[in-house]
């Protein structure tokens, strides 16, 4: 334990704003790979183990385009779009024939689709790791903000995860999809049978949380190495905030993200052994108080 | 037909009497092949976040092997090779050295496996007396501690000790001529980085002694994101940083380090930069890292060793690693220990390996050696350097002097109670 550290980060505007915005950008994309996974789990009510997958997927798929084009622009399309085309397939071929299925079932087939998609990965890419590369747009010296430290590309993320959650926030309570999802979520008999095609929602939801860890997976190709497997540490990390912010929310994925992203990193300088461990203390701890997560709604 | 290589039973236990009795089961068909080729085993990492390493181990023991096959075999004997995955699972490793041996009738093992693994195939090799020449792991207490030896086990790799200490000394005049004294380090959370950050410090300070460590960072092995770590590195301020993250993991570390402009605000010290693996795949390698030599075909400056790491990138289209060297020169012990022992049979190699010197690409001085006494490797090229972006990557290597590694050894070895 290092208090004296983390009280004097916190006594230092210049500490402060490096280790916020450093927990700013590890929530985000927390927040973008959680979002999807509990936007699926919503309304599909399938909890899914893949997820992961897509994360690495959206990276793969981010860096190749990269390489081909070397457009930054069409790496992040390439990286969501193709995802998103990915949840589509998925969960129109697989997915949707263990719904209503127990959910050992659904479990497996998650599973055995994380050990495909690792090797898909290894097939086509190779076992090795890789970079990306950072695009020399973004190869500048950092921002000073208040004597902190700033990434300009971080800001970026940042800016890109943001929005990406007041489209989704603000689609989904006002546009006529969100309501027709939301319908979807609590009455899939009702909303199918007033016409609506709810496979075609299902599909899209599911292309839609595919899309998001996609596009997490690509803003995160320039600085983190991709390797077959990539997904899974950020596949239980998600599953952490989904917990701390409760199933199926996504004001509750955002928090949680957030909350854990700043636990990491004021907790490295307070507790460097015991980072890991605050994560799941939290957890804990929201778990006994409030057993349906943050914002999770009590089950029906 | 009885076997030339039988384990002395009398002293096993119940286990390996069932170990023993499986082999004489298969002996009988080991004989059959004893005839034309002589089979040796190797478990090493074929699957996994590893398995680059462990194919470019694979691939070195295949270009020495056919060179040895060429030239007429081991004491006139075709080497067969029986490579097997052992996904880097120290108990899987185990399983398939016991089955190379009593299965497949490997009559020699070339244990291509990470220290944890290691470890375990050597008390395969302790419990079946099969010759066993290990080929990765760099954990010192394998040949170093005194209860780890067996006179059918040798190390031919690097060393932790010896890298510290030629990284610990080439630190510390750096520190001394830039007034580095604030240091912080940055490794990764199991044995290897808290050993290998601590066997370094020691000799940091031994030789500079008014260094002082700041701020000391553990993060996961394999964790995704670095950045909270190298926002807290920034923090503190330190002069230099010392770091073993290695492979994809220090890849994911200098990315996220580099847009903090980490680089120009210290020295960075990182054992393990200057492998092939992560020089080439880091798109924007800052310049002036310092680096061990892992494998580059630079150093030693000898046109062997470059012709060596042309002839391998031609027939797998990538530069080798330092697995691979290590493995290489495994095989070359091997083909000369037969040779002076006119003989395939491990007790008798294992005479031979001991003390052996034989030319290699890879030696300081065109050579290296078996030690004898602690049947571990010595006198292969070992030095540091700072990185460039593009190739040869570390331009000049600063090479260690083997006799301040043998006396510090010595004492380090005391220091442990190994001696």
């Amino acid at each position: 334990m290092d208090l004296d550290a983390l009280a004097g980060c916190l006594s230092s505007s210049a500490c402060l704003v490096t280790q916020t915005t450093s927990g700013l950008i590890i929530g985000m994309l927390l927040f973008l790979v959680a979002v999807g996974l509990t936007l699926i789990f919503g309304v599909l009510k399938v909890v899914n183990f893949s997820h992961g997958a897509f994360y690495m997927f959206g990276a793969y798929f981010a860096m190749t385009a990269y390489q081909l084009t070397g457009s930054f622009a069409l790496a992040m399309l390439a990286g969501a779009a193709g995802t998103a085309i990915l949840g589509l397939i998925f969960e129109r071929v697989f997915m949707s024939r263990v719904y209503g299925a127990d959910v050992l079932m659904q479990l497996l087939v998650c599973y055995a689709f994380v050990l495909i998609f690792d090797d898909v990965v290894r097939l086509i890419w190779g076992p090795e790791f890789k970079s990306m590369g950072m695009p020399s747009a973004f190869q500048v010296m950092p921002l000073f903000i208040a004597g902190g430290v700033v990434p300009p590309y971080y800001l970026l993320l940042i800016g890109v995860a943001l929005v990406a959650a007041i489209v989704l926030g603000i689609g989904l309570s006002r546009s006529r999809i969100g309501k027709v999802i939301r319908a979807a979520a609590q009455n899939p008999g009702m909303v199918s049978a007033l016409g609506i095609n709810t496979g075609l929602i299902y599909g899209g939801v599911f292309a839609l949380g595919g899309m998001l860890a996609g596009l997490a997976g690509a803003l995160a190709a320039p600085v983190r190495s991709l390797t077959p497997g990539m997904g899974f540490s950020v596949l239980i990390e998600s599953f952490i905030v989904t917990v701390i912010g409760g199933m199926g929310s996504i004001l509750g994925a955002l928090i949680g993200a957030l909350l854990l992203g700043l636990i990491r990193s004021f907790g490295s300088l307070g507790f460097p052994l015991f980072t890991e461990g605050l994560m799941y203390l939290f957890m804990v701890i929201v778990l006994v108080s409030k057993p349906t997560g943050l914002f999770g709604k009590e089950a029906a | 037909m009885t076997r030339t290589r039988t384990p002395g039973i009398s002293r096993r236990s119940t286990l390996a009497l069932m170990g023993a009795g499986a082999m004489s089961v298969a002996a009988p068909w080991v004989a059959r092949a004893q005839a034309k080729t002589i089979k040796i085993g190797m478990p090493t990492i074929l699957s996994g976040r590893v398995a680059q390493l462990g194919t470019s181990s694979r691939n070195a023991v295949m270009l020495e092997v056919e060179k040895v096959n060429a030239a007429g075999g081991l004491a006139g004997r075709q080497i067969e090779m029986v490579i097997r995955d052992s996904k880097g699972q120290p108990q899987e490793a185990a399983r398939v050295a016991r089955e190379l041996v009593n299965t497949d009738g490997c009559e020699l093992l070339l244990d291509g496996e990470a220290s944890s693994g290691s470890f375990a195939v050597h008390e395969v090799a302790r419990d079946l007396g099969v010759l066993c020449i290990h080929t990765c792991s760099e954990a010192s207490s394998l040949t170093a501690d005194p209860k780890q030896h067996i006179p059918n086990a040798f190390r031919c790799v690097r060393q932790g000790i010896h890298d510290s200490i030629v990284g610990g000394s080439y630190a510390a005049a750096i520190a001394k001529t830039k007034g580095l004294k604030k240091w912080a380090t940055c490794s990764p959370d199991y044995a290897y980085g808290r050993d290998t950050t601590g066997e370094f410090t020691l000799y940091l300070k031994r030789f500079a002694p008014d260094v002082e460590i700041i701020s000391e960072s553990w993060p996961k092995l394999f964790q995704p994101d670095y950045t909270e770590v190298v926002t807290k590195i920034l923090q503190a301020k330190p002069q230099a940083l010392y770091s073993c993250l290695w492979g994809g993991d220090l890849t994911s570390y200098i990315d996220q380090a580099n847009i903090y402009a980490m680089f120009s605000q210290m020295e960075v010290f990182a054992v393990n930069m200057a492998d092939y693996t992560a020089l080439t795949v880091v798109k924007n390698l800052p310049k002036g890292i310092h680096s061990g030599n892992r494998y580059i075909k630079t150093f030693p400056t000898t046109p062997e060793n470059a012709a060596w790491g042309d002839a391998y990138k031609a027939k797998y289209n990538e530069y080798p690693t330092n697995w691979s060297w290590q493995n290489a020169t495994a095989v070359m012990f091997l083909a000369e220990a037969a040779k002076k022992a006119n003989s395939v049979d491990g007790k008798k190699i294992a005479e031979a390996l001991k003390g052996l010197t034989i030319k290699c690409p890879f030696g300081a001085d065109g050579t290296v050696t078996m030690r004898g006494d602690d049947h571990t490797l010595v006198g292969y090229a070992i030095g540091w350097g700072t990185t460039i972006p593009q190739e040869p990557y570390v331009p000049e290597v600063k090479a260690g002097d083997w006799k301040t590694i043998f006396e510090l050894e010595a004492e380090w070895k005391k220091s442990k109670g190994y001696t």
